[in-house]
């Protein structure tokens, strides 16, 4: 039992940290570290300088052109690539649809999506929530009806994230509509120019515009974009659903936003000394880093199991439930720090300070937002309630 | 990095789970708990047999020191099981007390006997009013001639009444809460001058204020200098503590699991209550981040002092802490009627894990000790204080300096202030 580094593993660290120092874009890392808007120009800029290192593909393996790192690399990556101010790459090619073309595609979408996903060339959403889909995802009815050559697509996806930037969609719909829940979906690649794809944005309580309706009206998809077999489509979500686990705790970024709350605790002045030296919120500010410092020993203890080709069970429900409580901790501690300063809510200065004079401190500008913002995170990719019911079901066997 | 244990540490954990499964069922632990000492020397004896009581025994005195992750599967498996016996004080809180302040004659006149099991010592070094500080020592010791007598009161001694010897800290100079100026005693628990009141903790466990009016001791290492040895061995009692935390927490969801599957109302076994599903992942949550943190605590309580591990086992007992209330509440609220009941199992474990939370500190206690090592930290730099504070807790998995969170960050507070 040994919880350091190996020296490999310090010297994969020193190489990542050496590519970070030198790559990444000082107006890019400002951004991120100040907890400022990150565009779909600055993260794709971003992935296609990893890309052109060769590591566009962090936890894919080397035969579809990726890193081949082992889950500890990806870790070591991730977190070095949060602590120092990298947009976070997009999930949605990379960590979802990617590894289910991998695993259930054909030759030919494999050919065909896998690289343009590497190189940043194809931006994909995911089409899985519907209005009355949610948590009861195998609810969903938007449906595919076979025609000639290829399905019919009818129906309506919500809160897809950063649609309006995506001009591919994997989407589950209903291929049969006799079978029960599960079994009648099917997994379909869509893509966003096709006449009858309709996107609007959604206005989220922050004033960001993050998540999308999708609309499908008479959509025509050719059959070989079916991934795998027909009606299969749950099982293919399943997998996808337990993909993500190497970041799904997101130590690396609450590790730098715990940095951002402590600044900001310094500066802050109560009762004439920092805020860092109440009392009250010195030890909400403590419980949160002592928390951190479990979620990353057990985050770790999930990967090392991973490696050791361990079966996994349902610890990235956990990861998930107990990372999101840290995010939402955070981002309430940091808006609580600056007081009356998080009622001032100004847009423009959450995407770019502006040069004219701040209103309060500077740092003080997105808190209030990102507060709003993160409520998401206990909510979205499976509520914390429905983790729960997977921990019950499948850790404790209940 | 690596979570698993060799296997020659697998074979001797898996061992010690055994044993304790063989012969330390509830059953049995009751009658033991039941009777008039509250401990066997019986199950001592094997143990000694099995080589558990000289883990933290240096080589040199026939022992497998610092044995790090043996002590602590053992020690997790001796939680599982609710263990009576005086592990955690004598086999490692007194062990390593000799170990680190006694001489090499001190150390060889006692360790052996201590590891065969024909010896018990115990630390008694807390004293009324001083809750949970290392530090206030008020106890004296004189020197009288060649000889050094004893003047004072010790609290909470756990297994004073099964103590051959006792490790009393005692002040022989300096102000009462200095470090400087404590010394380390071996003193006679039956011997002259000392007056025992014993009873037992609210988990069963023997335990005694002992009263000391010139008793005689053996001065135990440097006379005055004994403080960073009784702290480095109340850090491993710590880790220990939080070792057997692990162990207890364990069991408490398995018999709490077990029990909502069997017990039926309303028709249906209650396990299919959404809302006590929901309690239970919770309470496996509590008990995977306490595991996680008895593993950091393990580790760190075996290195040199430090801030990094001052906040690591600060945050583990805290971490376990939170655990053993969660769970242990919880746990007793799940089984309902039957989890107010002397005769469950699950009562006991309870009992047990509110004791754990106030042993050697409670949850207050250490995260006040957590945000006194991290003012120590923002302090003891010059940089950007948050940051740098910041970029210790990234870098502590190896220690190194950090130059990346590190210049990370100061490049934030360069260009964000």
């Amino acid at each position: 039992m040994d919880l350091t580094f190996t020296s490999e593993e310090l010297a994969f660290r020193e190489e990542v940290r050496a590519f970070l120092a030198t790559s990444l874009s000082a107006d890019t890392r400002r951004k991120v570290l100040e907890g400022l808007e990150v565009s779909r120009d600055d993260t794709l800029r971003w992935h296609q300088t990893l890309h052109r290192r060769g590591w566009g593909g962090p936890n894919w393996p080397k035969e579809f052109g990726g890193t081949g790192w082992d889950p500890v690399r990806q870790y070591i990556f991730e977190e070095e690539s949060a602590a120092a101010g990298a947009p976070r790459l997009l999930p949605f090619g990379l960590k979802m649809v990617g590894p289910v073309i991998m695993r259930f595609g054909n030759a030919g979408q494999q050919k065909r999506f896998l690289p343009r996903i590497l190189s940043g060339d194809d931006w994909w959403a995911q089409g899985y929530s519907e209005p009355g889909s949610g948590s009861d995802l195998a609810s969903l009815k938007t449906r595919a009806e076979r025609k000639g050559d290829g399905y019919l697509v009818n129906g309506q996806k919500t809160w897809i994230t950063l649609a309006q930037h995506a001009n591919w969609i994997f989407c589950l719909v209903r291929t049969d509509p006799a079978a029960k829940k599960q079994t009648g979906i099917s997994f379909l690649l869509i893509d966003m120019k096709t006449p009858g794809v309709t996107v609007r944005p959604i206005t989220l309580l922050d004033g960001s515009q993050e998540v999308n309706e999708v609309w499908f009206e008479d959509v025509e998809v050719p059959l070989e974009n079916l991934v795998g077999e027909e009606n299969s489509g749950w099982t293919y979500a399943k997998f996808l659903l337990g993909h993500e686990r190497t970041n799904i705790a997101a130590v690396g970024s609450s590790k730098r936003e715990l940095a951002r709350l402590k600044h900001i605790a310094s500066e802050e002045r109560k009762d004439g000394r920092p805020l860092i030296q109440d009392p009250a919120f010195a030890a909400r500010l403590a419980q949160v880093e002592i928390d951190l410092m479990a979620l990353e020993i057990t985050n770790l203890r999930v990967l090392a199991a991973e490696v050791e080709r361990r079966a996994p069970g349902a610890e990235a429900s956990l990861l998930k439930i107990k990372g999101t409580e840290i995010q939402q901790e955070l981002s309430e501690l940091m808006m609580k720090a600056v007081g009356p300063y998080a009622l001032p809510f100004r847009r423009e200065v959450m995407r770019e300070r502006s040069s004219g004079a701040s209103i309060g401190p500077a740092y003080a500008s997105p808190l209030a937002a990102a507060y709003l913002n993160m409520r998401k995170a206990s909510i979205y990719g499976g509520s914390n309630e429905i983790q729960k019911n997977i921990i019950a079901q499948t850790i404790l066997g209940l | 990095m690596r979570f698993t244990p060799t296997a020659e540490q697998q074979q001797l954990g898996d061992m010690v789970q055994r044993f304790l499964n063989e012969q330390y069922g509830f059953e049995t632990r009751r009658k033991i708990l039941d009777s008039k000492a509250g401990w066997s020397r019986e199950v001592w004896s094997k143990m000694a047999e099995l080589g558990l009581l000289g883990l933290q025994v240096p080589e040199e005195q026939g022992g497998m020191a610092p044995a790090v992750v043996e002590t602590l599967l053992t020690v997790t498996a001796m939680g599982k099981a609710m263990l009576l016996e005086p592990y955690v004080s004598s086999a490692i809180i007194a062990t390593v007390l000799i170990r680190e302040l006694g001489t090499a004659q001190q150390r060889e006149e006692l360790l052996p006997g201590m590891a065969a099991g024909e010896r018990i010592a115990v630390p008694a070094h807390f004293e009324p009013g001083a809750r949970y500080d290392l530090r206030r020592v008020a106890t004296a010791a004189r020197r009288s001639g060649g000889a050094w007598a004893l003047k004072g009161c010790k609290s909470v001694v756990l297994h004073a009444p099964a103590a051959d010897l006792m490790m009393v800290s005692a002040r022989t100079s300096g102000t009462p809460d200095e470090a400087a100026g404590i010394s380390l005693f071996a003193v006679a628990r039956d011997g002259a001058g000392v007056s025992l009141t014993s009873y037992r903790t609210l988990d069963g466990l023997c335990a005694a204020e002992v009263a000391l009016d010139d008793a005689p001791g053996m001065l135990v290492g440097e006379e005055g200098r004994a403080f960073p040895g009784i702290a480095a061995a109340f850090d491993q009692g710590l880790a220990a503590i939080c070792a057997e935390a692990a162990g207890a927490l364990q069991a408490t969801l398995d018999t709490t699991v077990e029990y909502t599957k069997m017990r039926k109302q309303f028709g249906v076994p209650i396990a299919s209550f959404q809302v006590l599903r929901h309690r239970m992942a919770d309470m496996l949550m509590h008990v995977e981040q306490a595991r996680s943190m008895s593993y950091l605590a393990a580790m760190r309580a075996a290195e040199a002092e430090s801030r990094e591990r001052r906040k690591a086992l600060a945050a583990a007992k805290v971490v376990v802490g939170n655990a053993c209330r969660f769970v242990g509440q919880q746990a007793v609220q799940l089984h309902g009627g039957m989890g107010v009941s002397d005769e469950t199992a699950v009562s006991h474990l309870f009992r047990r894990l509110t004791a754990l939370e106030m042993q050697l500190g409670d949850t207050g206690h250490h995260l006040e000790q957590f945000i006194a090592a991290s003012a120590q930290e923002r302090d003891g730099f010059a940089g950007p204080r948050a940051e740098r504070a910041s970029a210790e807790h990234v870098e502590e998995r190896d220690g190194s300096a950090g130059p990346r969170a590190e210049r990370a960050s100061a490049e934030h507070v360069k260009e964000g202030t």
